[in-house]
């Protein structure tokens, strides 16, 4: 952890690179492409007009603030630490994904691309893509893996509802990676009229350090309001990683708190030692997927390895590059939870607080229940709950999950 | 004189159009590959790439993609890709083999154990798609120390300051992306391709071959005659796809395949 006397978190460099890990490793077709889209975001970040722009819509159309909520009852069933809730699924469209898709789809109005793409696991990302899309009158093609098109179809409607056209994505694990590859193949081919909006701190560089900073609003918000219904900061905070956005968002503000700990919560799937899971962070290893240098869930020869997490938007074999720095320097741990701790949660907060969490922020919520239960009442923990399970009916349906806990 | 160096300027003294040609190895096993290569050097290919097999093949189109996908359906690891080079340099000394595929795989393996590997196999040449200059100095410096060269590629969108840097620290030769597009797209534009490779010999003396998009005898030969050659690749994975269950029947079909479009870029 950070002394106080450290210098200030800074990353990434110019190259976009956090530490070792980042960069900007794609074919050479979009190397023209990143560089003008990171030269007009490093304009535009600092421009009053955007900011203003951006803020508007933050606080007209995504809804913002969202509140942090005290979970009294959860609190007092688990017997421990406080357990504050980043209310992320009261955004418009049910998470998190949209503070970064209004805030890229203000950057392809300015570069004059009438067209964005995106790809998506659980959905949530493509529907946040589809939603400014429709608002700002863009066409739209969303990628996703044919296996979550079965497992998330509500939000494959309200794509196409919103005027999205859905591509399934049949090759590989048919999961998110391949609908990433998908994307980026359509972007080669597109490049001179099409935005490709990534939904997560994942990809190239500009895309890690962009989307953090349309993110970092939920940590912004956090610090705010946790000063001003506690008069000090949390002591923790927990989120769920998949690609790492909604955990970077809330993260970043609070890098330079040193006394703020900070836990991303991976899937474990079928469990860590089973090989059937998505934590690249706790039993991967560094390499290169994406565009990214990054830690992968890889085999020996370097192949990727198919992935498997109950829910779809954790169900990837990368992470975010700046969670691997984080990582690395130990500024942030990253645990686990399994697919039946997750549903389990996703029970309990539905019981206990009236609130549905997606399967994604369920991860967070078990494993933040069981650090509150082994720490005092005193202290503070924000758990990030990204999204709304409404999506995810179905899937806990099937998986018996409707059955009282 | 390297291998790739050699046979460049052996065409260009002769002023005809280099040929070379991309098949996956492993696909569809192992065995096959060797018989492939002797193959496609009958019908006139004066520079074999062979392509390692990635679970995430970005650049690539559905013919290079499934072609992919049979070879790690037989277990294909960079470990095979570089013993069947060996093989291959063992039956034939001439000619130019160049790796082709993406970083991972030889991140994995370590880039001083790859060049080391490579260069004891016979491999004269690499092309890594999702390497790009910025990233690349230690995997071209361990290369070079071999007697690698790391081949790098420009494609329509590179700007000319970009180009004017990739062509300084290139060798072997320059590979340029005739679309903007994946493997086997089919929007080829000749008129696109004679200018782009025009901007490029403005900014280096390097053979510049044009590759993605080159179907057939015609459109190889149309783009032979605005470069140094031309690659063909996914026409290749599409005979060698066809002919999965029945791999001794792949040589004659890649060589008669290949035959025409030899003829045509000699023609022109
Ligand atoms: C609600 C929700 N939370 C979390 C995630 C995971 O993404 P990230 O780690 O980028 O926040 C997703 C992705 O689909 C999601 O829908």
């Amino acid at each position: 952890m950070p002394a106080r006397n450290d210098p200030p978190y800074a990353a990434p460099d110019a190259a976009g690179r956090f530490g070792s890990y980042g960069g900007r490793f794609v074919a050479e077709t979009l190397a023209h492409a990143l560089e003008a889209l990171t030269s007009l975001y490093e304009t535009l970040r600092d421009d009053a007009g955007f900011r203003q722009a951006l803020a508007e819509d933050l606080s007209s159309y995504v809804g913002r603030p969202t509140p942090l909520y005290l979970a009294q009852r959860l609190t007092a069933q688990v017997g421990g630490a406080k357990l504050y809730l980043k209310r992320e699924d009261l955004n418009h469209t049910g998470a998190h994904k949209i503070n970064n898709t209004v805030g890229q789809a203000l950057l392809a109005k300015r570069m004059g691309k009438p067209r964005v793409i995106a790809e998506t696991g659980a959905g949530q990302h493509g529907v946040a893509t589809a939603t400014v899309a429709a608002r700002l009158g863009l066409e739209c093609r969303v990628f996703m893996g044919a296996t979550d098109i079965e497992r998330q179809r509500l939000n494959v409607y309200r794509m196409e509802l919103l005027g999205a056209e859905v591509v399934a994505v049949e090759s590989g694990s048919r999961t998110l990676k391949d609908a990433m590859n998908e994307a980026m193949r359509d972007w080669v081919t597109n490049v001179d009229t099409t935005h490709y909006i990534i939904g997560s701190v994942a990809g190239p560089h500009p895309y890690p350090m962009m989307v953090r900073d349309f993110q970092a609003v939920i940590g912004q918000e956090s610090r705010a309001q946790c000063l001003e219904a506690e008069g000090r900061l949390p002591d923790l905070l927990v989120a769920c990683v998949g690609g790492g956005s909604n955990a970077m968002g809330l993260f970043h503000p609070f890098l330079d708190d040193a006394g703020v700990d900070m836990v991303g919560v991976e899937a474990a799937g079928l469990g860590l030692a089973t090989n059937r899971h998505a934590a690249p962070l706790n039993a991967g290893s560094p390499g290169v997927l994406h565009g990214q240098h990054t830690y992968l869930m890889q085999t020996d020869d370097g192949q990727i390895m198919e992935t498997h997490s109950v829910s779809a938007g954790l169900d990837y074999p990368g992470v975010g590059p700046e969670h691997s720095h984080l990582k690395d320097l130990g500024r942030v741990r990253y645990a686990a939870a399994t697919d039946a701790e997750a549903l389990a949660a996703f029970r309990t907060l539905n019981r206990a607080e009236g609130i549905m969490p997606a399967l994604e922020s369920s991860h967070a919520v078990a494993w933040a229940m069981q650090e509150a239960a082994r720490r005092p009442a005193s202290d503070i923990i924000i758990v990030n709950l990204s999204g709304r399970g409404d999506k995810d009916i179905d899937v806990v349906a099937g998986l018996g999950g409707d059955s009282a806990p | 004189m390297s291998r790739i160096a050699a046979r460049l300027a052996q065409r260009r003294g002769e002023g005809r159009r280099a040929l070379a040609t991309f098949i996956t190895a492993g696909d569809p096993t192992l065995d096959a590959t060797v018989p492939a290569l002797q193959a496609l050097v009958r019908g006139g290919a004066d520079i074999v790439e062979l392509g390692v097999p990635f679970s995430d093949p970005e650049a690539e189109g559905p013919s290079i993609q499934r072609s992919s996908e049979r070879a790690l359906a037989n277990g294909v690891a960079l470990a095979d890709v570089l013993q069947v080079a060996t093989a291959f340099r063992r039956v034939d000394a001439d000619t130019p083999v160049v790796l082709m595929g993406y970083l991972n795989p030889l991140l994995r393996m370590g880039y001083e154990a790859f060049a080391k590997r490579a260069a004891a196999a016979g491999v004269d040449g690499v092309i890594l798609v999702n390497l790009p200059p910025e990233e690349a100095d230690a995997a071209q410096t361990t290369l070079a120390a071999r007697g690698l060269d790391l081949i790098f590629l420009v494609a329509p969108t590179t700007r000319r300051e970009r180009a004017e840097h990739i062509a300084a620290r290139a060798s072997g030769f320059i590979y340029y992306v005739s679309l903007k597009g994946v493997t086997g797209a089919r929007h080829l534009d000749v008129a696109d391709v004679e200018r782009g490779v025009a901007a490029l010999r403005a900014v280096s003396d390097l053979p510049v071959l044009v590759g993605f998009g080159i179907r057939d005898a015609e459109s190889a030969r149309a783009v032979a005659a605005r470069a140094d050659g031309v690659v063909v690749g996914s026409a290749l994975a599409d005979a060698m796809g066809e002919r999965a269950t029945c791999p001794e029947r792949i040589p004659a079909a890649l060589e008669s395949w290949l035959r025409p479009v030899r003829e045509a870029i000699d023609e022109r």
